[in-house]
C-alpha cells in the first residue's frame, strides 16, 4: 500500500530511517481547529542525533509522538525504518518529559518494563529477569548513579533521580529508535551536565538513532549531530543546521567562541520565531 | 504506631462499652425476653445452641463465599469490560446504575421460581449483591488509568492485552480491594435474604423459623453470628488488601518487604 506514495515521494537516501512526509496534525473541527504541526516533511539518517529546538508550544513533542506512533497524522506519512509507524520491527525507547514510573513496581522493575514488552526479550523474560535481565538493569542503574536505589519504590525517589531511572528505562532494550522528550529539563546543571556525557557516550557505543526534544540550546549543541529549529503557529521546522563539533565532545567546548555563536544564531531564530505577543 | 495501638484499644472499649449499656438498660428497665434479650443471655443461647447452629453457620458461610467467588469472576469480567475505553464506561454506566438499584429482596422470588428454592437461589442472591461493586470500582480504575502510564506501554509498541495486564489491572488493584470489602459483606446480606425467603437451611432461615417461635434469644444469637462473619471476612480482605496494594497507601513495610 505504501508503494505508490513510495514512488511519488522526493528521492530519500539509504540511510534514512525516520521519514516524516508532509505531516500534519489538526485538533479539533471547523472553526475550533487547532493546527498542531503544519505541513512538515523531516528526515533522520540512522544513526543520527537530532535535536528539535523552539519555542514552547510549537509541535515539538508532537513529532515526537507521531514518531513514536502515540499520535496519528491528521496527513502525510510517518515512516520509521521503511515502513509505516508501528508495522515496523523497530526497538523504540522513549524518555518522557514525567518520569512516568509504574508506582506498584520496584525502580529496577520499571527499568526492566521494557525486556518484559518487546521481543527478542519477552520471550527470555521469566527466565531471565531474575538473573541477566536484572544485571542489566542494575549496570544502567549504577552508570546514572543510581546503584542502590534498585529495590526502592518511585515514590521513595527525588524527580531528578527518577528522571535518571526513566532513561535507564528507555535504553535496557537497547533501541534502534530513541526519543527523548525533554528527559533532563527537570534536572540541576550538574547532574544534567553529567548525563549527557553519558548518554553521548552510549550513543557513541549502541548507535541508536536519536531524535530529542528540548529547550536548553547547550544540549542540543552538546549531544546533537544535527539541530532543527521550530516555530510555533502553526508548528514547522524552520531551521535545519550541522552541528561540526568533534566528538567525543565535553562540556568545555561549550564556552569555545565558535559554540557561543553557534547558540546565539539559534535563540535569535527562536525568538524571531515566537508568537508576537498581544498588548494588553 | 502508637497512635494506631490507641485507636484499636478504644475501638475495643466501644464494642464492650456498647453491650455494657445494653446489658444495663435491660435490667435497669426490665426489658424482656421477648423483646429484647440481654447480651449475657444472647451467649449463653449461642454456647448452649451451638451444636445445633454450627451446621447452619458452616451453611451460611459456604453458601456467602461461593457466591461471592462467582460475583468477583463476574465483576471483574463485567468491570473489564466496561472500563475497557472511555466509549464502553459511558455508554454502560446507565444499565448498571439501573440494575445496581434494584432491591435485591425483590429478585430472589424470581430466582426460586427458576432454581426452586435451597442453596441455588442463595448462591445466586449473594452474587448478585456482590457484583455491583466490584463492577463499578474495577471500571472506574481501569478508566481513569493515567493516560501517560499507558503510552509508556504504547511506546513500547504493547498489545491492548499487555497494556491490560501490565498497567491497568495493577493501577486498579486498590479500588478492586476496597469494594471486596465492601462486597464481602453485602454477599452475606444477599445469602441471608434468600434463605429467610426461601430455604431449610442456614442461618437467616434459623431466626426466621426462632422468630416464628417467639424463641427471641436464638433470633439474635443467629445475628452475632453473621456479624461475626462478617466482620471476620472483612479482616480478611483488609487484611490482603494491605499486603498486595501497599503502594497506593506508600507504605514503607511494603517498600521493605
Amino acid at each position: 500500500m505504501t508503494a505508490a506514495t513510495l514512488s511519488e515521494s522526493p528521492p530519500r537516501s539509504d540511510e534514512t530511517f525516520v521519514e516524516l512526509e508532509k505531516v500534519t496534525l489538526t485538533y479539533g473541527r471547523g472553526e475550533k481547529q487547532i493546527v498542531a504541526l503544519g505541513e512538515t516533511t523531516l528526515r533522520i539518517d540512522q544513526g543520527d542525533f537530532v535535536a528539535l529546538v523552539g519555542p514552547s508550544g510549537c509541535g515539538k513533542s508532537t513529532i515526537l509522538k507521531l514518531v513514536t506512533g502515540l499520535l496519528k497524522a491528521s496527513d502525510g506519512y510517518v515512516y520509521v525504518a521503511g515502513r509505516e509507524v508501528g508495522a515496523e520491527p523497530v526497538r523504540v525507547g522513549m524518555a518522557f518529559q514525567n518520569p512516568t514510573m509504574l508506582p506498584w513496581l520496584t525502580v529496577r522493575d520499571n527499568v526492566m518494563l521494557p525486556l518484559k514488552i518487546v521481543p527478542p526479550f519477552r520471550q527470555d523474560y521469566r527466565t531471565k529477569r531474575k538473573t541477566e535481565f536484572r544485571d542489566r538493569a542494575d549496570a544502567l542503574l549504577k552508570e546514572v548513579g543510581l546503584a542502590s536505589f534498585g529495590d526502592k519504590h518511585p515514590w521513595q525517589l527525588s524527580g531528578g533521580m527518577l528522571q535518571r531511572a526513566s532513561l535507564c528505562r528507555a535504553l535496557i532494550h537497547e533501541p534502534q529508535l530513541l526519543m527523548l522528550d525533554e528527559p533532563f529539563g527537570a534536572l540541576d546543571q550538574f547532574t544534567r551536565e553529567e548525563l549527557w556525557a553519558i548518554m553521548q557516550e552510549l550513543w557513541m557505543k549502541l548507535k541508536p538513532t536519536v531524535l530529542l526534544v528540548t529547550h536548553d540550546l547547550k544540549e542540543a549543541g552538546y549531544l546533537a549531530n544535527r539541530i532543527c529549529v521550530m516555530r510555533t503557529r502553526p508548528g514547522q521546522i524552520i531551521d535545519d543546521a550541522k552541528v561540526p563539533f568533534p566528538r567525543p565532545r565535553n562540556i568545555d567546548m561549550s564556552y569555545l567562541p565558535e559554540f557561543v555563536s553557534m547558540t546565539q544564531r539559534l535563540r535569535e531564530l527562536i525568538v524571531s520565531a515566537r508568537p508576537v505577543k498581544e498588548t494588553v | 504506631m502508637d497512635q494506631q495501638l490507641r485507636r484499636r484499644i478504644w475501638s475495643i472499649v466501644l464494642i464492650i462499652g456498647f453491650f455494657v449499656m445494653w446489658e444495663a438498660l435491660c435490667w435497669l428497665f426490665n426489658v424482656s425476653d421477648i423483646v429484647l434479650p440481654k447480651p449475657s443471655q444472647i451467649i449463653v443461647t449461642l454456647v448452649e445452641r451451638m451444636p445445633a447452629l454450627w451446621p447452619h453457620t458452616l451453611q451460611t458461610l459456604y453458601t456467602t463465599l461461593v457466591g461471592f467467588v462467582f460475583g468477583i469472576v463476574a465483576g471483574v469480567l463485567l468491570g473489564v469490560l466496561v472500563g475497557s475505553s472511555r466509549l464502553a464506561y459511558d455508554v454502560a454506566y446507565p444499565l448498571l446504575v439501573g440494575f445496581a438499584s434494584i432491591p435485591k429482596v425483590a429478585v430472589v422470588p424470581i430466582f426460586v421460581l427458576w432454581f426452586g428454592s435451597g442453596t441455588v437461589p442463595a448462591i445466586l442472591t449473594a452474587m448478585i449483591m456482590s457484583i455491583f461493586p466490584i463492577v463499578v470500582n474495577v471500571a472506574t480504575g481501569l478508566a481513569t488509568t493515567e493516560p501517560e502510564l499507558e503510552d509508556v506501554m504504547k511506546a513500547l509498541r504493547a498489545s491492548k492485552l499487555d497494556i491490560l495486564w501490565n498497567v491497568g489491572l495493577p493501577r486498579t488493584m486498590p479500588y478492586f480491594f476496597a469494594s471486596l470489602k465492601v462486597s464481602v459483606t453485602l454477599a452475606f446480606v444477599g445469602t441471608v435474604i434468600s434463605e429467610t425467603v426461601a430455604s431449610n437451611r442456614g442461618i437467616g432461615n434459623v431466626m426466621m423459623i426462632a422468630s416464628s417461635n417467639f424463641d427471641v434469644p436464638l433470633v439474635f444469637a443467629g445475628l452475632l453470628i453473621l456479624a461475626i462473619l462478617g466482620v471476620a471476612l472483612y479482616a480478611v480482605f483488609s487484611l490482603i488488601e494491605s499486603k498486595i496494594t501497599g503502594w497506593a497507601h506508600r507504605k514503607d513495610d511494603f517498600a521493605m518487604g
